[in-house]
């Protein structure tokens, strides 16, 4: 990939950019956050959740898969794209059942941080309460897909970090759910859990048995300093 | 013209949200000194005496008492806040919510594992409201103004909010006041 | 599992060469052989094409006909597309439950017959219909329904019930369908007629960087409501780094209402593979893959025995009409029952056995298409546009139809209207007009483009088909004014919740939210501020979808918000203040009031 530098604008600051990034990637270099959900830097960008939706010359595309052109012009943080933004996180929200009181995940989970830096204190769509699946069987490994966004970042590790393949999606549309690579059961796969899988669920969907709520609450990853600050500290 | 006044109820939830409002400590004494308590468990009072500016309300709806309740507030306040995430979203109770009424009377009356009933009765008394098929969010049942999340939302977000309101100003909370847990 | 049922599928993983990149092709031939893909079959199928399991479950359970638990040897699947719930589906549903003694969805006790439904199977001109396995039963009457019903309890072989022959190729040996063409209107240049070769001998005179020119020049344009300039999709591909360069035919033509690749692959397949031909030729492919919609299955033998003919007259295979270094050949891919596949990128997703899942764009499928290559997909209809230009040429092409739309627009005309079928058109014709040669009378509403296009009032009548005013994949359906508009939205909304791949957020969930609250107006449960709250709704998921299904899907309920506004305003009752009115108090006490044997004292009737 040629080390090209590119110039684009985000809402109308000039960023530097490399030829062959992502606008995602390139905004982070220059300390701006785009809210990002099913995103991971370590996987290949899967464009499903649509929370790092920008406009780019008027159309709307994914941040995390539209590569940069030299010139381009970037809406990122306008009032319209932040609605979007929100309604999509509360479609997300309402079409699961994330119920933060009692989950492990709450403080250190990204779909309620981006959430709080949303500022959403309610979505405004009625509550869809699925059943869900609930999967204990694993004895290091717990699945809860009450609170799975289908962001597909533990079908991607498994398959490429971990060389596995021990989840991948079935069904379609509202029936789309997260399937393990066996009859019913977690602990029927080579799952494992010091595997990458195990670890990059944004939210409490896979979660590590017997180590929830160690850390006090005012400790917690986001309790203090909204997601994506690290990447603003960049910035100077 | 006499103090704007406050009325508040617990549904369907713990009474938590009440408890973090006590919590306020000493501003309790600003509080009283801005609002009338109207109908609220705080002060006991049972019935609405008359239109309220705000009500704060803690659950959701997980029976008619509960909707009859949610539907008097709405109807005696101007700004009726959802506080706390049972009325929000339903909450713990609304875990019943992804099986059918049947089944979840059976597993607590009768299947569920520490259950000891053995005349096997599943609590009906006519006395008793009925409930509903699932527990209901407070804006799934009438319109709600503003949402106070968190289990419960911290005193000083009940705190910020009521003040902010009292004095006609927009309710915008801090990154550190929005919480869901 | 038997181990009959193991040996045929080692044999037909065998005869896949176990690539995995044909799962489709072998779930659908052990589907076929053994009426469905259990678990232990899923298994297997992974050990042989070397895939984990999941991989092969992730497939069967997005497509409608692939299936993990066994159906009845003949599966009954009954349109329940809007047009045939308007030409009496329900009735002919509720004949078929009573026939047979099972509701829709069941399976008949003796295993041998199961009932389900199906989105538009593309016989809208003959609707109620439905699919006997691949046999297709078109205009269907309850007495239709017993001697079916009978046959099938004595034979489970649909292809020995006698349902007669539709007219041209329908009754050719190999189709064997009572399936009728109703060809009303011929143009210019899909239907009227040609020699086979002719095109592709002057393409084979010409440079490929000429042909590809020449269809710039004739300014033609997909065919499948897109619009994309067919020949800058094929100067990409042509351009595109690749050793392999494939041409995809898209005949998945699953909008509802449209049944007009149904006719062009009866009737034109010679236009068709030879503008894939042409195709091939301009791009510098061997291969072209023709995806056809499961639906359609009923053509297929005879649709290879078309390529098989055009082997033998050396149309296809190498040296195509002796042009040396040319090869090119063309492979059927059949689809599976999931309207998604009909998007350029999901089609390539589920020819390569995969999930019928749109890929990420970048890169297009001109630069990384099927297999990673680069890829034109092309719409059947452009194919034979292409064939005609090469033979006619483009300046006589280009001549036809409206300024910037050039050529003719064959739709699929169906619903309240005396005379359904098939219609070719210059571009430019008006709404009007077409609906008078349809014999369309006291019209309400014109759904044009299908539910991911708009629903028009009749002061739109004037509007014309072209791409600058009323752009359509061809699918054109008539509603008068008996129709209950409302309920056709409702259905159409259903029929995307159910047809969206779930990729992305707001279509998965975004479609299930406008479909509930729309229920909410009909039940007379809704408020004037839900048109708001659908309108700002569907606005998100049309901007923020990943592909065309969801940037499309809340059509049918904008459209109709922005031009049938009044049906909407008519259902609002007048809501007590501050109160929810899609909350139903008396349904949810439903349950305890049953539970406890007493009534709400709270809540009386």
């Amino acid at each position: 990939m040629s080390e090209k530098t590119l110039t684009i604008k985000i809402d109308g600051a000039e960023v530097k950019a490399k030829a062959g990034q992502t606008i995602l990637e390139a905004a982070e270099e220059a300390g701006i956050y785009i809210p990002r959900l099913c995103y991971l830097k370590e996987l290949s960008p899967h464009g499903s959740c649509r929370v790092c939706l920008v406009k780019v010359g008027g159309k709307f595309q994914t941040a995390c898969t539209e590569p940069v052109v030299d010139g381009a012009e970037i809406e990122n943080n306008t009032d319209e794209i932040k609605q979007i933004r929100r309604d999509i996180v509360d479609m997300l929200f309402v079409e699961g059942n994330h119920f933060c009181m009692f989950c492990e995940k709450s403080g250190n989970c990204e779909l309620q941080a981006v959430a709080y830096r949303l500022g959403i204190l309610a979505p405004k769509y009625p509550y869809l309460f699925p059943d869900a699946e609930i999967d204990g069987s694993h004895p290091d490994i717990f699945i809860d897909k009450n609170r799975c966004i289908l962001c597909g970042r533990c079908v991607q590790a498994s398959k490429d970090l971990d060389g596995k393949g021990v989840f991948e999606f079935v069904g379609r549309g509202p029936e789309k759910k997260l399937a393990v690579n066996a009859e019913a059961k977690l602990s029927d796969t080579n799952m494992d859990v010091v595997d990458k899988a195990t670890d990059i669920c944004p939210v409490g969907a896979i979660i590590k048995k017997r180590i929830g709520f160690a850390t006090p609450v005012g400790q917690r990853t986001y309790d203090e300093k909204p997601i994506g600050s690290d990447i603003e500290q960049k910035k100077s | 013209m006499g103090k704007p006044k406050i009325a508040t109820a617990s549904l369907a939830g713990c009474f938590g949200c009440h408890m973090s409002l006590l919590d306020i400590d000493d501003r309790i004494l600003k509080l009283v000194e801005l609002v009338d308590f109207d109908k609220s468990p705080i002060d006991d009072i049972k019935k609405f005496s008359g239109r309220c500016l705000v009500g704060l309300i803690e659950g959701g709806c997980a029976n008619e008492e509960n909707v009859h309740n949610l539907k008097e507030f709405r109807k005696h306040c101007d700004i009726l806040i959802s506080v706390g995430d049972c009325a929000i979203n339903g909450g713990l109770p609304a875990m019943r919510n992804v099986m059918p009424l049947k089944e979840c009377l059976d597993e607590a009356y009768l299947n569920g594992p520490t259950v000891y009933n053995p005349e096997g009765i599943v609590p009906s008394d006519k006395e008793l409201p009925l409930l509903l098929d699932k527990v209901y969010p407070c804006h799934h049942v009438v319109k709600i103004d503003y949402y106070l999340p968190g289990c419960p939302p911290s005193a000083d977000t009940l705190w910020e909010a009521l003040v902010a309101l009292l004095n006609n100003k927009p309710l915008e909370l801090p990154y550190e006041l929005i919480k869901y847990d | 599992m038997s181990e009959n049922i193991s040996k045929i599928i080692k044999e037909v993983c065998e005869a896949n060469n176990k690539d995995r990149t044909r799962l489709m092709d072998i779930v659908e031939a052990i589907q076929e052989s053994v009426g469905c893909v259990s678990s232990d079959a899923m298994n297997l199928i992974a050990e042989e094409i070397g895939c984990h399991r999941v991989e092969v479950e992730s497939v069967i359970s997005f497509y409608a006909f692939l299936s993990k638990r066994p159906k009845g040897k003949v599966a009954i699947r009954l349109c329940n597309d809007s047009v045939d719930k308007m030409k009496g589906a329900d009735e002919i549903a509720k004949a078929f439950e009573k026939e047979l003694g099972i509701e829709v969805g069941q399976t008949t006790s003796d295993g041998k017959i199961t009932l389900e439904n199906t989105p538009c199977i593309g016989m809208c001109d003959q609707a109620p219909a439905a699919l006997l396995n691949q046999v297709v039963a078109p205009s269907l009457t309850v007495e239709k329904v017993k001697a079916i019903v009978a046959g099938l309890q004595k034979d489970t072989d649909p292809s020995k019930i006698s349902l007669g022959l539709g007219d041209g190729n329908n009754a050719d040996s190999l189709v064997g369908s009572a399936v009728n063409n109703n060809i009303i209107k011929k143009g210019d240049v899909i239907f009227a007629d040609n020699e086979s070769g002719t095109g592709l001998k002057k393409a084979i005179t010409l440079s490929p960087e000429e042909v590809v020119d020449m269809v710039k020049i004739s300014n033609l344009r997909g065919r499948g409501g897109a619009g994309f300039p067919t020949g800058l999709k094929w100067q990409f591909t042509r351009a595109a780094q690749g050793d392999q360069k494939y041409i995809i035919c898209n005949a998945d033509e699953g909008e509802p209402g449209t049944f007009k690749d149904r006719v062009l692959l009866t009737e034109k397949f010679d236009l068709v593979f030879e503008g894939m031909t042409i195709a091939g030729y301009a791009i510098g492919a061997t291969e072209g893959v023709l995806y056809l919609r499961g639906e359609y299955a009923y053509l297929r033998t005879f649709l290879e025995k078309k390529l098989k003919e055009r082997r033998d007259a050396s149309f296809l295979g190498k040296k195509v009409c002796g042009k040396d270094g040319f090869d090119f050949d063309i492979r059927i891919q059949m689809g599976a029952g999931a309207y998604i596949c009909g998007e350029e990128s999901a089609l390539i997703s589920s020819c390569e056995g995969l999930r019928g899942d749109p890929k990420t764009r970048p890169p297009f499928p001109a630069q990384r298409g099927y297999l990673a290559k680069p890829t034109s997909v092309n719409n059947v209809e452009t194919f034979c546009s292409v064939t005609r230009i090469l033979e006619k040429g483009a300046d006589w092409f280009s001549d036809i139809g409206s300024v910037d739309s050039a050529g003719t627009k064959v739709l699929s005309i169906s619903g309240a209207c005396k005379n359904p079928g098939i219609y070719e058109y210059p571009f430019g014709a008006k709404i009007q007009d077409i609906l008078k040669d349809a014999g369309a009378e006291n019209t309400q509403a014109v759904l044009v483009g299908g539910p991911s296009g708009q629903f028009i009032n009749p002061s739109e009548f004037s509007r014309s088909i072209c791409f600058s005013d009323l752009a359509t994949g061809g699918s054109m359906v008539v509603f008068d004014t008996k129709s209950d508009l409302l309920k056709v939205v409702e259905e159409y909304m259903e029929f995307f919740v159910e047809e969206s791949c779930g990729y992305c957020t707001p279509c998965r969930a975004g479609n299930v939210l406008m479909k509930e609250r729309l229920g909410y107006i009909l039940a007379g449960r809704g408020e004037i501020a839900d048109l708001a709250y659908l309108e700002d709704l569907g606005g998100t998921i049309k901007k923020a979808s990943r592909c065309g299904l969801g940037q499309t899907s809340p059509n049918p309920i904008l459209t109709t918000i922005k031009n049938f506004k009044p049906l909407y305003e008519k259902l609002m009752k007048k809501q007590e203040e501050g109160m929810q009115p899609s909350f139903d108090i008396k349904a949810a006490l439903g349950d305890a009031e049953r539970i406890a044997g007493r009534k709400s004292v709270i809540y009386t009737d």
